[in-house]
């Protein structure tokens, strides 16, 4: 190096301090809200007098549960056989359910754990909502497989429980595999859930006490475990939450990888692919957002949630929808590419058939619902059109029931054997049932949004800018005031 | 004169002012004192000298056992007690074991983590001075409480009144036992 460089560069080569550019932060809640404010908003909701809707949505939620109750009880009444499956397609509308719930739930755990992990602060205003979404989606999933085994009451047999026939469940199988996938996914929800909700629960069992309400303090606190907002907890508490984090990203990854094991491992035309996995994980979670919006954005309206869920988030919601369901897009084309460039005569006629056989219908919603719906999203004016925002949701919720089907009933139904060839239609005990487990997610959901808090208030108070410690927030309002 | 107090509490309103005040009884040499916050507060471990916490080995404990089980289980079942034969491969191997296998160490994991953290914590305790008090309903809304126990050996009541008086605690008053 010259002289005459080294003057003209006085600062070394290499900085001892790199000052990284400040980069403008999203505000994540609007209107410099205060603590306070957030926890008078959020148990405000359920310490307020029931309102008239939650009686009348709770009232039809009942009554449309009631459908999956009276299916249920025709069908272990008499038998699996009131179903409309028969050979070739034993799985149709049953399994197709199945999929089309537990994939509703991967949004919640993507939200709560993955967008974790990436330190998506966005998240925290959606997840506890999200993570209610996944247990209730994986209940109602659950109700399939355990019915479809026939005879209910040895669903057990899908344990390995010691049982009089001395013997064993065949591991080598992905049904079986299924089986803990599900299980577990449904137990850590529950416990990633409950760990999120005891912060918020303490705050509810305080706060109904100091209101005299000895009972709800007594039943809020019972699950709060004595929580204390102590920084000795909080410290092993973050650390659990994290690795909760931390194992459910490759737990939700692996469900659905699983759920798609019980198609690819199978030999059936159209299910035997190696992009099964990806692609099922990809349209998972694509489905599940499209539920968080139908569910987060009637309750923003209606509990007047604006500056908590702000144009912000749905935002973000918009584009993990627009990004998976342009991944699913992208495998439906990838499918087709297979089957051609693999020269298998039966994977050809099994995608043909598909577009262009006896199911077409099925297949055109399922495209128009996941594949061109998404694409609205890539317009900020559409996404902040709320109405629009719910509507297409809807369509991503249909398009995704739809991609189960096609992939289900439209290789079953053209098998191997064409004496076999049929045409399958459900009967009305499905149609009573699915229908059904829409007011069963529809109950519990609403039992959720009455007793317990929407929105995890610990977090969302960590997002605020006055919660830095250092006073690098700066624009909050002083912490004690509360007005609304 | 009435019994020995279990600690006195101080309320500070901002993040950062309990940032401070950690620091100041860190720094102050008192080992058995807390503070009540609605939040975690980013760095306040650090201000508070604690350590990282102890957690994840047991979930690693947890996460190894659920592994085990998982693979014992399947021998076991598959090649030991019932030797089962599908389509003429070996009765056990570790790859057909493993999707299960590996749900059982995460599902482990996670009673383990949860089940670790309610264990360091000394959770539930329903009972507990700290719960007692009128500050809590802030504590755990938008104050921030600093706690610090009489039976630390520097407690004095004064002494550390006036620490956190110096600290900038505001409502210093005694927690009853």
């Amino acid at each position: 190096m010259s002289h005459a460089a080294e003057s003209a560069y006085d600062a070394p080569a290499i900085l001892k301090e790199v000052k990284p550019t400040a980069l403008p932060r999203a505000t994540l809640v609007e209107n410099n809200r205060s603590f306070g404010w957030i926890t008078d908003k959020i148990c405000g909701i359920i310490e307020g007098k029931t309102p008239t809707w939650w009686w009348v949505c709770f009232v039809v939620a009942c009554f449309v549960a009631s459908f999956t109750v009276a299916g249920l009880t025709y069908l272990v009444a008499t038998g699996v056989g009131v179903w409309g499956h028969a050979n070739p397609v034993n799985w149709a509308w049953d399994i197709v359910n199945f999929v089309f719930w537990i994939g509703i739930g991967h949004a919640g755990t993507l939200i709560s754990a993955i967008l974790c992990l990436l330190r998506q602060k966005w998240r925290t205003s959606i997840n506890r909502a999200a993570e209610a979404m996944t247990i209730f989606a994986v209940v109602c999933a659950a109700i399939f497989p355990v019915f479809h085994v026939g005879r209910v009451w040895f669903a057990w047999y899908l344990f390995p429980i010691p049982n009089s026939n001395y013997i064993w469940q065949n591991f080598r199988s992905p049904l079986e595999w299924d089986v803990f996938a599900v299980s577990t996914y449904g137990t850590v929800s529950v416990l990633f859930w409950y760990v999120g909700l005891l912060p918020d629960l303490a705050i509810l069992r305080d706060r109904f006490t100091a209101a005299g309400n000895r009972l709800r303090g007594w039943l809020y606190g019972f699950f709060a475990m004595g929580w204390r907002g102590s920084n000795r907890h909080w410290s092993n508490y973050e650390m659990a939450y994290l690795i909760l984090a931390g194992i459910s990203t490759p737990l939700v990854l692996s469900v659905h990888t699983i759920v798609s094991f019980d198609f690819a491992v199978s030999l059936i035309p159209g299910w035997h692919t190696t992009i099964f996995p990806p692609y099922f994980v990809a349209g998972a979670i694509f489905s599940g957002f499209g539920m968080v919006l139908t569910l987060m954005l009637p309750l923003r309206a209606i509990y007047g949630l604006q500056d908590l869920i702000t144009q912000y988030h749905i935002d973000c919601m918009c584009k993990i929808t627009l990004a998976t369901g342009t991944i699913v897009g992208y495998a439906y084309g990838m499918e087709f590419f297979i089957a051609w460039y693999g020269a298998n005569p039966y994977e050809g006629f099994a995608f043909i058939n598909r577009a262009f056989g006896h199911y077409a219908w099925a297949y055109w919603i399922m495209i128009s619902c996941n594949v061109i719906t998404p694409q609205f999203f890539w317009f900020k004016k559409v996404r902040q059109n709320t109405t629009l925002v719910w509507v297409l949701s809807i369509f991503v919720n249909v398009g995704m029931w739809f991609e189960r089907f096609v992939i289900i009933v439209t290789s079953l139904a053209r098998d191997f054997l064409p004496s076999s060839w049929g045409y399958y239609s459900p009967s009305i005990v499905e149609i009573f049932t699915f229908f059904g487990t829409f007011g069963v997610f529809s109950v519990l959901f609403l039992l959720f949004i009455r007793f317990l808090p929407i929105m995890p208030m610990a977090e969302l108070k960590a997002v605020l800018p006055q919660a830095d410690p250092h006073g690098h927030g700066g624009t909050g309002h002083g912490t004690s005031d509360r007005s609304h | 004169m009435a019994a020995q107090p279990y600690g006195l509490v101080a309320v500070f309103d901002t993040a950062p002012a309990v940032y401070h005040a950690a620091e100041t009884v860190r720094d102050a040499g008192y080992k058995c004192w807390d503070c009540i916050t609605p939040f975690p507060i980013h760095g306040l471990d650090r201000a508070m000298g604690l350590r990282r916490s102890k957690v994840p080995r047991i979930s690693l404990v947890g996460g190894v056992l659920g592994f085990v089980t998982g693979m014992s289980m399947i021998w076991f079942t598959n090649a030991h007690d019932y030797p089962l034969i599908v389509g003429g491969k070996p009765y056990f191997s570790p790859m057909f074991a493993f999707p299960v296998a590996y749900e059982l160490t995460i599902l482990f994991t996670a009673f383990a983590t949860i089940g670790g953290m309610f264990l360091l914590n000394r959770l539930p305790m329903h009972y507990h001075p700290v719960l007692k008090s009128d500050h809590i309903v802030r504590g755990l809304d938008d104050k921030f409480l600093v706690v610090i126990e009489a039976r630390d050996p520097k407690f004095n009541l004064a002494a550390t009144r006036a620490l956190l008086e110096r600290a900038g605690g505001r409502e210093i008053t005694a927690l009853e036992a």
